[in-house]
């Protein structure tokens, strides 16, 4: 199994089915383990790392789950490959800036990926589509229970499952989802969310993690704390928490159409009139438009199969994923730009245009102020 | 302002450390930092500085505390934020603990255990209750249940060991 094999296919995530799945993109779990009584990745020595990996990675290729796994050694791989591994978020930004020593292993349909030598000595993660947290840590847990089989994972009476960084320690478990909110944006309620989220000790992101911006009116939602709760109570409290979102987005996409419903045709056909007609993008505006297309296909204003195109233009018109279709030249900004516009337009050229029949505006119940 | 250990020189060294929510403030002059040792606020306790621990002592607590595996340091971790391997949770646990307080929601961990560690903490966790029952029975004058408690403890021992 080779990389550019791999790659061809879009995750199983992003094509699947699973519940929710109008607001909710994904759902993941990682899990932290070390091997006990060994330098973690960032202290350890080139050869210490080395060693790891030859432990690891063994054990992770033997287990059940990825007979038909794809896996290597993230020096073998070059600094744009790795980057769409990122934007597929197979492997971490901060995985992707290790050396000698790292790896990744993932299975054909990219629900399961290991991370060896991250800042953990062992990161397992497994991504499904739609609200399926316990079906992700159900299918990660088993692969973690066989691979403690033959591997010694530093864990602590007390404190659990030994990490580098403390916040992690405990179960080692971080579970999120990844949610479509963009009513609550464009009503601004998404702050008074995001606030009330922090609030119970769970984390509101950008689309790649800690520390990057939300865009698309993506979030990711997931836990802050490991020690203390089990990962089944972590799971249904953060399952509770997203399912009160998903609520507050529907009444929100409720409110937009009965009030506001000519706001909400004029951003859905601006955005389609962009996309179609663009000829220069960037991914921040790309993903902003893209997303109040895939709000419109949820109210039923595109067919349904517009969906899984707007899914994959998401993840191909990031900058890796434009750049490796380049051929190996290395493309400008600019270039890019123009490139993922040509890619948008020829996309949504099977899309029709917005069916506002849908969407009944009346002028005279708007509560819509007008500055003129 | 004054140093607090000569109480003549005017202090050029503020420290501030926290421990356990409450903050300590130490302020010294130029020679007594020196004297003391200052070199890595991290190293110590203030409460330790004022006591008037002899500096040699000092300056062992601060350079040696060391994990006897990886070699990782407090200094280390202050830097980076993480640690150096798994036994550095032993070795630094004093201070861990109270770091682990604030950062989680409890301190203990009631999650998955690897293959037989479920195995071992269920029956500490029985070992416990049933200590601290003994304590109860034995407290409350009641020999026959203690008794009992006492050969189950056993008993249990006896599967701890094996």
């Amino acid at each position: 199994m080779n990389f550019s094999r791999i790659i061809s296919h879009a995750g199983e995530w992003l094509s699947g089915d699973g519940p929710d799945r109008q607001i909710v993109v994904s759902s993941r779990i990682r899990l932290a383990r070390n091997l006990s009584r060994t330098p973690f990745p960032g202290w350890a020595k080139r050869t210490e790392r080395l060693h790891t990996l030859e432990l690891i990675r063994p054990a992770v290729e033997a287990l059940s789950e990825m007979h038909s796994a794809y896996a290597q050694n993230l020096t073998e791989l070059t600094a744009l490959e790795r980057q769409v591994l990122v934007e597929r978020h197979l492997i971490s930004r901060e995985h992707a800036a290790k050396g000698a020593g790292s790896a990744v292993v993932m299975n054909v349909e990219q629900t399961l990926s290991f991370m060896i030598n991250e800042e953990d000595h062992l990161r397992m993660q497994a991504i499904r589509s739609g609200l399926q947290l316990k079906e992700a840590f159900a299918l990660l847990d088993k692969c973690d229970t066989e691979l403690s089989r033959n591997l010694d994972f530093a864990y602590h009476e007390d404190l659990g499952y030994l990490t580098a960084c403390p916040t992690n320690v405990g179960t080692g478990m971080r579970a999120s989802a990844m949610l479509h909110l963009p009513a609550l944006v464009m009503s601004e309620h998404i702050n008074k969310i995001i606030n009330s989220v922090s609030k119970i000790g769970l984390a509101v992101r950008g689309l790649h993690g800690e520390g990057t911006e939300a865009m698309g009116n993506l979030f990711q939602v997931s836990n802050q704390t490991t020690l203390g709760e089990s990962e089944s109570q972590i799971i249904d409290r953060l399952t509770e928490v997203i399912r009160h979102i998903i609520e507050h987005e529907e009444n929100a996409r409720q409110q937009l159409v009965e009030k506001r419903a000519s706001m909400l045709l004029d951003q859905i056909g601006r955005a389609y009139g962009i996309l179609c007609h663009a000829h220069c993008m960037t991914s921040k505006e790309a993903l902003n438009l893209l997303s109040v297309i895939k709000l419109g296909t949820d109210l039923g204003l595109f067919p349904d199969s517009a969906r899984i195109t707007v899914d994959e233009l998401f993840i191909e018109t990031q900058p890796a994923h434009l750049q490796k279709g380049a051929q190996g030249q290395k493309m400008t900004a600019e270039a890019r730009d123009a490139l993922r516009a040509d890619l948008i337009r020829a996309k949504l050229k099977q899309l029709p245009e917005p069916d506002t029949s849908k969407v009944q505006s009346h002028p005279g119940t708007q509560k819509e102020t007008h500055d003129e | 302002m004054q140093c607090d250990v000569c109480g003549e020189k005017d202090a050029t060294v503020f420290l501030t450390q926290i421990v356990e929510g409450k903050m300590q403030k130490v302020n010294l002059c130029e020679s007594c930092a020196k004297a003391k040792g200052v070199n890595d606020p991290t190293g110590f306790a203030l409460t330790d500085l004022l006591l008037g621990l002899p500096s040699e002592k000092l300056e062992r607590s601060v350079g040696v505390v060391k994990c006897p595996v990886c070699g990782f340091t407090q200094a280390d971790f202050k830097k980076t934020g993480r640690l150096g391997c798994s036994e550095c949770y032993t070795t630094f646990a004093q201070g861990l603990t109270s770091m682990l307080a604030n950062m989680h929601k409890g301190t203990t961990h009631v999650g998955k255990a690897p293959g037989n560690r479920a195995r071992l903490r269920e029956l500490n966790a029985k070992m416990k209750t049933l200590q601290a029952s003994l304590d109860e029975a034995v407290a409350n004058e009641q020999y026959e249940k203690a008794a009992t408690l006492r050969d189950e403890i056993r008993q249990l021992e006896t599967e701890l060991t094996t």
